[in-house]
């Protein structure tokens, strides 16, 4: 009984802690959101709220968020996504409203900073859907984000050439997790402890190739350069965001389309989900199951090497030992909070990487929010979400168990 | 009470793939565990001469006079390695006998942490279970055993033996955390004891920066030092008392899996849970338990770290031991005097690969790399029978010897 309204529950609690601890108990002053910059079309101005005010409304408004999902259940009808999307954007705003009273905060900059968080973490979970839709747990991605962003630095430099930087990321990240294809399905290995271990084979490998041979000729790669498309990137606060950025932002757009087509819309997906799903119906259809075992495995990993590259050609430029810092784990809690769906995926790393970035920006505004707590957030949602406290969390079928013919 | 029982169905799905997985680690010969160990050397060494310069430079007139270039080999590679075995072993180069065999020493302050966790995931291997959380129930137990070492005032003797226990109990509440929502929401343990890593990471960093843990009048992330009373006593240099604490801990594992009640139960839920259920064996329970008992050695790395050789607590506190007891468990497959030598062996290129790197100029990471590899190769013991052209077991040659035992049995 309490089970089937855990949704309702949990969304009442959030909705009372906003309206009681930042709206009835918050702090006085105004907030200002600062949503234009100064490159704009035409400028919006600040928008000052009084933080306590606008914590109380809100509040209100998410307890009536809250009974709607109460009446549907009973109803016996399921809580829609857009209805959590709706309540997770207003329950963030009613923190911030508190977090930053008496201080201005710059959306712009804000959001800007939250999305290159959250590329590697796109890139890294998009590569474990494809991964782990056809039925092989990755919890390599770590290391195929390290690999490519080790390789793109190198041949980058090498070449001189920045694009040749991200084919060799693609391709670096694709053998990483060729590794893991030929011990999971070939030889049969437990797919965890495959991937742990390779985890910690990248890193060894590009520490050690770092100090021992990497020079300042081979390690400075250089930064790709922004591509500004006219006239839309001059809209206030998406501009910037989304017309003003690298290759490998409008990559990931572009990535994110593709493989929910493909995975959804096509034979070709069908197959790959039939693999994840149920390989011995899939084999008895005429698929070999290895074969797109393989291949959906190496695709993920070349996605997963093409974020990495990020690490150093979209934003510091050169690399540095264990740069990824354990982004790969973020990912892995993106595609499992996403529910190995890659636009819920992608949504779920771009709240990562809000979360990761508010942690920072809010440290420099002075808030009363120690940041360990945003920088912990990824990992207790995800506790949250696979322990089944709001809702029940399912990946593929199959995943983790390799498929022996016979 | 039916909401807290996971589905029967999606438990007995994953049993054929966890008793494969116990029966893949606990089987295996020796011999394949020493080439797997020789070949990942051999890795390594490939590695070494590969990025030393005067081999790059020899290899341009290979042709010409190959003599120089594999002499430049073996000048790199053997050099690496000796001054591996100088730094883990024996150093001819010391003053007295004590300095010589000091290296040793150096060797087991290295392996006690890491035996104590790799008995950790060897125990939830045991148990068909796969104990990733090793960073977080370190890092609970260190900060534990830290705070009673610090901030609690006690007799001597006492006072360590106290500290101790905190971080055994610390740690075995962590992991239990996972064994409890495992056991009651059917989650996965791999994805359970990730996450929980970074939330004790984040938790410890933000306990470091308010007055529980941090130094008063610092602002940086930093405990003060333990007291001296709580510190593990020196049994001779930096090896300290931990060692025996850890010596203890394999002998009580040994005991645990070879005589008791408990261990038995344990092991029937690793090779199969849905048998063990039926033979009336509360697995929710077992779960629970072994996590508690995984993260209760987990306990006692974070204590040797803590009151063995750091004092104070940083955020590096657990360093990658997490992870290393990974492969330290698995090389050691899962039985606890196999950890031990494993442990042993790992806390070894630990400590020769400080010498490599000072001697030699080998960075200290081709230890990750050569221990990657080695298990790589002890996880696929067909790619290793190929290489070394070993027979597999089930062969003639292996069928004749089981049957010969069996007949002797």
């Amino acid at each position: 009984m309490i089970r089937a309204y855990r949704t309702p529950i949990v969304l009442g609690v959030i909705a009372l802690l906003v309206l009681v601890l930042f709206g009835l108990i918050g702090s006085d002053g105004d907030s200002t959101f600062r949503i234009s910059t100064s490159g704009d079309f035409f400028t919006v101005p600040d928008l000052v709220l009084p933080s306590r005010g606008t914590a109380l409304v809100l509040g209100v408004v998410l307890l009536v968020l809250a009974a709607g999902a109460a009446l549907l259940v009973r109803r016996g009808r399921r809580v829609p996504v857009w209805l959590l999307a709706v309540f997770g954007v207003l329950a963030v705003l009613g923190t911030l409203s508190w977090a930053i009273a008496g201080g201005t905060l710059p959306m712009t900059q804000l959001l800007q900073g939250s999305l290159a968080l959250a590329v590697p973490l796109v890139f890294g979970a998009l590569g474990g859907v494809l991964s782990e839709r056809v039925g092989v747990v990755n919890i390599a991605i770590e290391g195929q984000l390290l690999a490519g962003a080790f390789s793109s630095a190198v041949v980058a430099s090498l070449t001189g050439n920045l694009y040749l930087g991200l084919v060799a990321a693609a391709v670096a990240g694709a053998l990483v997790s060729l590794v893991l294809a030929v011990f999971a399905i070939t030889y049969i290995v437990d797919q965890v402890i495959v991937g742990v271990v390779l985890n910690v084979l990248v890193v060894g490998l590009t520490s050690f190739l770092h100090s021992a041979v990497l020079d300042s000729a081979s390690n400075s790669p250089g930064r790709l350069p922004q591509i500004e498309i006219p006239l839309l990137a001059q809209i206030p606060l998406l501009g910037p965001l989304l017309f003003e950025q690298t290759l490998i932002i409008y990559l990931m757009f572009i990535a994110v389309a593709i493989v929910t087509f493909a995975l959804f819309r096509t034979r070709w997906g069908l197959r790959l989900r039939a693999v994840g799903e149920h390989p011995q119906a899939a084999d008895t259809v005429g698929i070999n199951v290895a074969r797109t075992r393989f291949m959906g495995v190496t695709l993920g990993g070349a996605l997963a090497g093409l974020g990495g590259a990020f690490f150093t050609l979209g934003s510091v430029g050169a690399f540095s030992q264990e740069m990824t810092a354990g982004q790969g784990y973020i990912a892995l809690a993106a595609l499992i909070f996403g529910r190995w769906n890659p636009v819920l995926a992608t949504l779920a790393a771009l709240l990562f990487g809000f979360a990761r970035n508010l942690a920072s920006v809010l440290g420099i505004v002075g808030s009363p929010v120690p940041s360990q707590f945003l920088l912990m957030l990824p990992y207790v949602v995800t506790l949250i979400a696979v322990a089944g406290l709001a809702g029940k969390v399912r990946g593929p079928a199959a995943a983790g168990t390799p498929y022996i013919k016979g | 009470m039916s909401a807290v029982v996971p589905p029967v169905e999606e438990r007995d799905r994953r049993d054929g793939r966890v008793s494969a997985v116990v029966r893949e680690i606990m089987s295996g010969s020796i011999v394949l565990s020493l080439a797997a160990i020789l070949l990942s050397f051999v890795i390594g060494g490939i590695l070494i001469a590969a990025s030393d310069e005067d081999v790059q430079e020899t290899s341009g007139y290979f042709f010409a006079r190959p003599g120089d270039m594999l002499g430049a080999i073996a000048e790199a590679v053997g050099g690496a390695y000796g001054a591996l075995l100088r730094g883990a072993v024996f150093n001819p180069r010391g003053d007295s006998l004590g300095e010589m065999l000091g290296p040793i020493s150096e060797t087991l302050v290295y392996a006690t942490p890491l035996v104590a966790a790799g008995l950790g995931v060897a125990v939830a291997f045991r148990a068909g279970l796969f104990n990733i959380g090793g960073t977080g129930q370190i890092v609970a137990g260190a900060a534990f055993a830290g705070w009673v070492g610090f901030a609690v005032d006690l007799p001597p003797v006492l006072h360590v033996v106290v500290a101790l226990i905190a971080g055994i109990v610390g740690a075995a509440f962590w992991a239990g955390i996972v064994g409890i929502l495992k056991a009651r929401t059917g989650a996965h343990e791999v994805i359970l004891t990730i996450m929980l890593n970074y939330i004790a990471l984040r938790l410890f960093d933000y306990l470091l920066t308010t007055p529980v843990l941090q130094q008063p009048g610092t602002v940086n992330p930093i405990s003060p030092p333990v007291s001296v009373d709580a510190m593990f006593p020196s049994i001779v240099g930096r090896l300290h008392w931990g060692f025996v604490a850890m010596l203890l801990a394999v002998v009580a594992i040994w005991w645990l899996f070879a005589k008791s009640n408990l261990g038995f139960k344990i092991r029937a839920v690793g090779l199969s849970p849905s048998a063990a259920r039926t033979a009336g064996i509360n697995v929710g329970l077992i779960y629970v338990v072994t996590f508690a008992i995984a993260g209760g050695l987990m306990g006692i790395a974070g204590s040797a770290q803590i009151l063995g050789t750091e004092r104070t607590l940083t955020g590096g506190i657990a360093g990658s031991i997490g992870f290393d007891a990974i492969t330290v468990a698995l090389l050691g497959r899962s039985k606890p005097f196999g950890v031990l030598a494993a442990g042993i062996l790992f806390g070894a290129l630990r400590a020769g690969s400080r010498t490599m790197q000072a001697s030699e100029g080998v960075p200290v990471d081709i230890v990750l790399v050569v221990q990657s590899f080695i298990v790589l190769f002890l996880a696929a013991p067909p790619l290793v029978r190929a290489i070394f052209r070993l027979p597999a077991p089930g062969s003639r040659a292996t069928a004749i010897l089981s049957r010969s035992k069996g007949a002797k049995a």
